[in-house]
């Protein structure tokens, strides 16, 4: 076990405490880099999903998870930052002017919601994003000069100083990953300034927060605008993977899906964002690869336990049946959330430092160190 | 005139639904602090639920009726001791994540056992007209309304009146306090959760006539009532009636008078209005933090 000695501030906020850091993360950005030459094409595109989810669960985290606003919005902000990309690029705008014109925008207009939201708390709050992104949706079907409606808008190969990028070649990923790491690495210095600092003072209470000193109404604008602005970059990225955008794409499904994904990978790290987007990306080819194998391989788990031929036939045919049902994809995913909201409140990245420590403390391991304090006397409605 | 008086009679009746609606969130947001967004699922649960006693096993309308809301009710109570009863103290928003998982959950259940198609169930109140001059109301919007009148009375009187009710109060201010008063806080829960689900399944089968029931009903219904129950106060029975009335109201004519699209975005609009000018609500409480 290492034991870190911190003499000094410098050393609590150090980006790579240490040198353990910086070989792990080197290798998995090494890994990362070679993935397009040893990868299929399928799941390489899967991975630039995960990228851009990524991207958006690390906005999603600086907001929900450090500054403790909740959104079921920021989907409406995706859309907003790859319709911008779609409308510019029809006026030849260049790739990095309308990459950075669409989170310009979208940061402001995260800033304007961000303002009513100053009044909001809990419950209110969620819904008023809710209402929002329900907006947002409405106008995108209904601003047809600029939207083009319902039918949806084309969107352009990727043309990068002058050079086609196509949406499934390496270069692309590359954008992609650029962004994700840029992000994280932004959002990590962003989090041990004061800023970041201020971020989780709120987050931890408002009313403590204040009495330090924290503008509150300032930091809470601050972190939707630039919550918002990263997810609207991530809108660019996502609007050119899928290379045809239209309002059904960004309804409410999509934002729980970004509050899923932090959800699942732990609001308390960025390592979450990363885990959790891989989680949400991966559980389709893994639901396909359920619904094409598994039958398969259930009847010949039974043959083996001694089934005649004619009843594992039956039970292949049954479990291709159950399958292949309709909205199993829904019920799978209400199920997942249930459980980790019950089992595992801290997500994947939680569970990977439980097993950490309990290999670093062996056998010294409690469970109760990451136990959650259960409160029944506060009522939010007081806070 | 005679327009406006008949969209607003409809606009009423839609706003019954989402009020009773909005009464179930308010019920378990009162006891217990939970915002339950499977609200508007529990709802299409039971409207299927009343469509299999009524539709397809042949029941008299009254007793399928009956049936689906004590089946409802101890649903209910199965969903509050498996999803909720565990994370009870946690922070709100691992609630509503529990709450948005289980609305998923059922919506894609329902959708595998009852198939995708709308649903319609023959109600006593299907056909006719109650005809006042030239005026002209169906009497299936007139029994929501008139349900929902009943419903909150009794679920007022409930609140205010009785032990039970009480106790039910004293939980959502202070659970600890309520347990260390002898309120058996889990049984109070548990109920709350009960007489949500049957609320919520008495909105469902009065609705069936009017929208049909699938899966997605709960849904987009509940997105409604979620403006209801905010625009009411979170909390204040009459409230969450009044709120969807509003909606309601609003909805049919901004469907009516203004342009093509205003219909679905006009309660959100009002709903942030409301937020920004009186963020707790018209008949919410002011609270004032202690610290």
């Amino acid at each position: 076990m290492r034991f870190l000695f911190k003499t000094d501030y410098e050393d609590e906020i150090k980006l790579f405490p240490h040198s353990g850091y910086v070989v792990s993360y080197g290798i998995l950005l090494a890994l990362l880099l070679i993935a397009p030459y040893v990868l299929s094409s399928y799941l390489m595109s899967q991975l630039v999903f995960v990228c851009i989810y990524a991207t958006v669960g690390v906005a999603l985290l600086i907001l929900t998870g450090f500054t403790g606003q909740a959104s079921l919005g920021h989907a409406a902000f995706l859309a907003i930052g790859a319709y911008t990309a779609a409308y510019l690029q029809k006026y030849n705008v260049p790739f990095p002017a309308y990459f950075l014109a669409a989170g310009l925008l979208t940061g402001i207009i995260g800033a304007m919601v961000g303002f009513p939201a100053l009044r909001l708390t809990g419950i209110y709050l969620v819904i008023a994003t809710i209402s929002f992104a329900l907006i947002v949706e409405e106008i995108l079907a209904r601003w047809e000069s600029v939207t083009n409606g319902n039918e949806g808008m084309r969107v352009k190969t990727l043309s990068l100083l002058g050079v086609a990028v196509p949406r499934d070649s390496p270069t692309f990923y590359y954008l992609c990953l650029a962004v994700l790491v840029l992000t994280i690495v932004g959002t990590l210095n962003l989090l041990r300034s004061p800023t970041g600092r201020a971020f989780v003072a709120i987050r931890d209470s408002e009313t403590a927060a204040r009495s330090m000193g924290v503008n509150v109404a300032l930091y809470k604008v601050k972190s939707f605008a630039i919550s918002a602005a990263i997810t609207g970059f991530a809108g660019v990225l996502f609007a050119h993977k899928l290379s045809f955008i239209s309002p059904e794409m960004f309804t409410l499904q999509l934002s729980i899906e970004f509050i899923i994904v932090i959800l699942i990978g732990g609001t308390f790290s960025l390592h979450g964002a990363v885990l959790g987007a891989i989680f949400i990306v991966m559980i389709d080819p893994f639901l396909t690869y359920l619904k094409d194998d598994m039958p398969g391989i259930i009847a010949g788990i039974s043959a083996t336990f001694g089934a005649s031929p004619a009843t594992a036939g039956n039970i292949q045919s049954n479990v291709a049946a159950f399958a292949s049902l309709n909205g199993l994809k829904g019920a799978i995913y209400g199920i997942i959330i249930v459980l980790f909201v019950l089992f595992e409140p801290l997500g994947l990245y939680g569970r990977w430092l439980k097993i950490k420590l309990f290999f670093q403390l062996f056998p010294l391991y409690k469970r109760a160190t990451f136990k959650r304090q259960k409160i029944y006397v506060k009522s939010e409605r007081n806070r | 005139m005679l327009d406006f008086v008949q969209q607003l009679v409809s606009g009423v009746a839609l706003g019954c639904v989402y009020g009773l609606i909005a009464l179930g969130f308010v019920l378990v947001y009162k006891a217990t602090e939970v915002v339950n967004f499977a609200q508007g699922d529990l709802m299409m649960l039971g409207g299927f639920f009343a469509f299999t006693f009524i539709g397809m096993m042949g029941l008299n309308y009254w007793i399928g009726f009956a049936g689906a809301v004590a089946a409802m009710a101890l649903f209910g109570m199965l969903a509050e001791r498996v999803v909720v009863r565990p994370i009870l103290g946690y922070p709100q928003f691992s609630i509503i994540m529990a709450t948005i998982g289980l609305g998923y959950f059922l919506r894609s259940v329902a959708g595998m056992i009852w198939g995708t198609d709308d649903l319609k169930i023959e109600t006593p109140f299907s056909q006719g007209v109650l005809r006042m001059g030239s005026l002209v109301l169906a009497y299936d919007k007139l029994s929501v309304i008139a349900a929902t009148i009943i419903l909150c009375t009794l679920l007022y009187l409930f609140f205010n009146k009785t032990m039970l009710g009480t106790a039910m109060r004293a939980s959502s201010e202070n659970m600890l306090a309520a347990y260390y008063m002898g309120i058996p806080v889990k049984r109070v829960v548990s109920v709350v959760w009960a007489i949500s689900a049957a609320v919520a399944t008495c909105a469902g089968v009065l609705l069936a006539p009017i929208t049909f029931i699938h899966s997605n009903v709960g849904l987009v219904l509940g997105l409604k009532a979620f403006p209801a129950a905010v625009l009411g106060g979170f909390g204040s029975i009459p409230g969450a009636v009044v709120g969807g009335v509003l909606i309601g109201v609003i909805e049919s004519m901004a469907g009516f008078y203004l342009p093509e699209g205003w219909k679905d975005v006009a309660p959100y609009v009002v709903l942030l209005t409301v937020l920004l000018l009186k963020p707790e609500g018209l008949f919410g409480l002011q609270l004032r933090k202690k610290v």
